[in-house]
C-alpha cells in the first residue's frame, strides 16, 4: 500500500501560506488560459451557429467569403427554381438571394468599425429558423427601413428602435431588432436586399442561401449545381461555411492562449518547484523514517508528486472560480475573412474548465517532479540523524 | 545458528581524498530472544553498526545476516521489503510524523502488509495498549510528552512483529523518569514478547537493562 494520503493532505495543510501562493500563481496562468480559450470558443461558437445544416449557400465560384462573391439575378433564379429547394405551403422557393455590404458605422464609444448589412428577402426569416424579430417589427417592402442584430444594438450610434442609421448616401429607419441564437447575424443590419441592391453594388447579389428539401442530399446538389455550365457558383453546407470563417482567428486565439499561459507557465512551475523543494527539506527525516519502514522509494516519489499535485489541483480551482466571472461577457473583434465587425460572448464551458485544471496538474507534476525524485533518493543515514521532526 | 551473525564487518568512509575508517573486521552473534546493548562514546560507530544491520548503509566488507536474509547481498529493493517485515527501529528523536495521529504512525508499517483494515487496527490497539497509550491513539504527537512520543515509536517498531528491534540512543532525548519507563518497556518486550533487541546507547542506565553489554570503541569490538 501507498504512504497515506492523509499525510500528504495535513503536510500541504502545515504550509498554508506557501500552498496558497503556489496555488494561486498556478492559478492566475489557468485565468489567462481559460479566458483565451473562452474567448476563441466564444468567437467559434458565434459562427458555428450562424449556419444551419439544413441550408445551402451558394457564392460565386472561387469566392471564400461573401465580401468577394458575386451572384447574377438570372442565376439566383436558375437555382430558387430547381427541384431540390424546399418550398412554402404556397409554394413559394424557401431561399434567400441576398447583398452583402460593410458599412462603416460610428461606434458609441468613439471610432468607427465596419458591420456587415445584409439584404434579404422575406423568405430569409424562414430559411433560418433561428432568427426572429425581438422587438419593433419587420421591415415594409420598397422602404428605407432596417432591423438591427441585437449585438450591435447600445454598441453603436442610432441602433434603437426609431433609430436612423445613414449609409450608402441614405438614411434608414430602424423599425426593430432580432436575434439569430447567439450567431454571427446578431452583428449585423439586415434590410430589404431590392432595397439595398441599387444603394449599394448594382444588380448583383453576393450569395443565395436555400433550405433543401432532403438535407441528406446535400452531396448531389453540390454536384448539379458546380457541374451546371450556366451556374459559375460553389455550393457549400451553411454551417460549414461560416464555420471555416472562424478557422483562421480561432486558430490564432488559441495558438495565443496555449503560448502565453505556456510562457507564464514556466513562472508558475517555479513557484512549485520552490515550494515542493521547501517541502522535501524540511521533511527529510519524516522522508527517513518511511524509508526505513520499508517504503520504496517510487512510494516517496509517488507521494511527493501527489502533494505537488493536490497544491496545482487548488490552482486549477482558483483559476476556474476566478474565470466564471467571464461567462457570457460580450465582446466584439473583426472577423479577418468577412473584414466585418462581430460580437460573441466568452463561453467558458465545463470542457475548458477541465482543460484549465488538466493543465495546473502538468504544471504541478512538472513542477514537483525534480523535488520528489530529490525526495525518493534521499540517503536516509543522514536525514534520519538530522534532527527530530515531532 | 544465532538469528544476528555479522562477520567480519567493515565500514570505511571517504572524505575528500581522505579514508576514515569506523571499524574493521567486527564479529558478533546475537542469539534469538537476546537483549544486546552496545555502548560506545560519541562517533565510535555504534549507530553505523545498527544502520548496517538495518540495510539503511552499505559495508564496505563484511557479510550481516538476520535469519535467513543475507542483509549484505540484497538489493536496495529487497531490503525495502525485508526491513518492513523483519527490522524494527527505534530513534534517538523518535521520529513520529507530526502530521499523523499516534494510531496513524503505529499503523504506517502496516500499511505495507496485506493486513485488512479490521487486522490492522485491532495490531495497532494491541500494541498501543501494550506500550499503555490507547487512550491516546487519537493524539497528535505535539500533544504528547517526549517519553509518550518514544513509548508510540516502540508501538511503531513492534507493530508489524519484526524478528529484531533496533534501537539507537532510545533514551538519549529523554527525562530520567521517562527513560525509565522506556526501557521498562523494552525489557517486558523482550522477557514476555521474546523479542530480540541490539539497543545502542551511552546511558549506564540502559545498559544495566540488557543481558550482556559489548563496547565498541576506536573500532574495536569488545564484550
Amino acid at each position: 500500500m501507498a504512504i497515506p494520503v492523509i499525510y500528504n493532505l495535513r503536510s500541504v495543510r502545515q504550509r498554508p501560506v506557501s500552498t496558497l501562493f503556489t496555488a494561486l500563481g498556478m492559478g492566475l496562468v489557468v485565468l489567462v488560459f481559460i479566458a483565451m480559450m473562452a474567448l476563441s470558443r466564444g468567437f467559434r461558437s458565434a459562427l458555428v451557429a450562424t449556419g444551419s445544416r439544413e441550408n445551402v449557400i451558394v457564392v460565386r465560384s472561387g469566392a471564400d467569403s461573401e465580401l468577394i462573391s458575386g451572384l447574377g439575378r438570372e442565376t439566383a433564379q436558375t437555382i430558387t427554381g430547381m427541384p431540390f429547394v424546399a418550398r412554402t405551403p404556397d409554394g413559394r422557393p424557401l431561399a434567400s438571394p441576398e447583398v452583402y455590404v460593410l458599412v462603416s458605422l460610428e461606434r458609441l464609444g468613439g471610432g468607427d468599425a465596419l458591420v456587415t448589412a445584409r439584404g434579404i428577402n422575406p423568405e430569409a426569416f424562414q430559411v433560418r429558423k433561428n432568427v426572429r424579430i425581438i422587438a419593433g417589427r419587420m421591415f415594409n417592402p420598397g422602404a428605407p427601413e432596417i432591423l438591427v442584430g441585437e449585438n450591435i444594438v447600445g454598441r453603436f450610434a442610432g441602433t434603437e428602435v426609431g433609430g436612423v442609421i445613414s449609409f450608402a448616401n441614405r438614411d434608414w429607419t430602424v423599425v426593430g431588432h432580432f436575434a439569430a441564437g447567439g450567431s454571427a447575424f446578431e452583428s449585423e443590419i439586415w434590410g430589404e436586399n431590392e432595397q439595398f441592391m441599387p444603394a449599394f453594388r448594382g444588380e448583383v447579389f453576393q450569395s443565395l442561401t436555400f433550405r433543401m428539401r432532403d438535407s441528406g442530399a446535400f452531396q448531389s446538389i453540390r454536384q448539379t449545381l458546380e457541374d451546371d455550365p450556366r451556374l459559375p457558383v460553389d455550393a457549400h453546407r451553411e454551417y460549414d461555411f461560416y464555420a471555416n470563417q472562424s478557422y483562421l482567428l480561432t486558430r490564432i486565439l488559441s495558438f495565443a492562449a496555449t503560448f502565453i499561459a505556456g510562457i507564464m507557465a514556466i513562472g508558475a512551475i517555479f513557484g512549485a518547484v520552490n515550494t515542493m523543494y521547501a517541502a522535501v527539506s524540511a521533511r527529510a527525516p519524516e522522508i527517513a523514517v518511511l524509508l526505513t519502514l520499508g517504503f520504496r522509494p517510487l512510494g516517496v516519489l509517488g507521494s511527493f508528486l501527489f502533494e505537488a499535485a493536490l497544491i496545482a489541483l487548488l490552482g486549477g480551482l482558483l483559476g476556474c472560480l476566478f474565470s466564471l466571472p467571464l461567462n457570457g461577457i460580450v465582446t466584439s473583434t473583426t472577423n479577418w475573412q468577412s473584414m466585418s465587425e462581430v460580437a460573441f460572448a466568452f463561453r467558458v464551458t465545463p470542457e475548458l474548465l477541465l482543460r484549465g485544471i488538466g493543465f495546473a496538474l502538468v504544471m504541478g507534476l512538472v513542477g514537483g517532479f525534480f523535488p520528489a525524485v530529490k525526495a525518493a533518493r534521499q540517503p536516509v543515514v543522514q536525514a534520519a540523524r538530522q534532527g527530530t521532526i515531532a | 545458528m544465532a538469528l544476528l551473525e555479522i562477520r567480519n564487518l567493515s565500514k570505511v568512509y571517504q572524505r575528500d581524498s581522505q579514508m576514515i575508517t569506523v571499524f574493521e573486521g567486527i564479529d558478533l552473534d546475537i542469539e534469538a530472544g537476546e537483549f544486546l546493548v552496545l555502548m560506545g562514546p560519541s562517533g565510535s560507530g555504534k549507530t553505523t553498526l545498527l544502520n548496517l544491520v538495518a540495510g539503511l548503509d552499505k559495508p564496505t566488507a563484511g557479510t550481516i545476516s538476520v535469519g535467513a536474509a543475507e542483509v549484505t547481498e540484497m538489493s536496495p529493493r529487497q531490503l525495502a521489503a525485508w526491513r518492513s517485515r523483519h527490522v524494527g527501529f527505534i530513534f534517538q528523536l523518535y521520529n513520529l510524523l507530526p502530521v499523523l495521529t499516534a494510531y496513524q504512525n503505529v499503523e504506517l508499517p502496516l500499511l505495507l502488509t496485506h493486513l485488512s483494515k479490521s487486522e490492522r487496527r485491532e495490531h495497532v490497539m494491541t500494541v498501543l495498549e501494550v506500550v499503555g497509550l490507547s487512550d491516546r491513539a487519537d493524539h497528535y504527537p505535539r500533544q504528547l510528552s517526549g517519553g509518550e512520543e518514544q513509548r508510540v515509536a516502540i508501538a511503531r517498531a513492534v507493530v508489524s512483529d519484526p524478528t529484531v528491534i533496533l534501537a539507537d540512543e532510545p533514551t538519549g532525548d529523554l527525562d530520567a523518569k521517562s527513560a525509565d519507563e522506556v526501557l521498562t518497556l523494552m525489557q517486558r518486550l523482550n522477557g514476555e514478547f521474546n523479542k530480540t533487541i541490539l539497543l545502542v546507547t551511552h546511558d549506564q542506565r540502559a545498559a544495566e537493562r540488557g543481558h550482556a553489554v559489548m563496547h565498541l570503541d576506536k573500532g574495536v569490538l569488545t564484550g
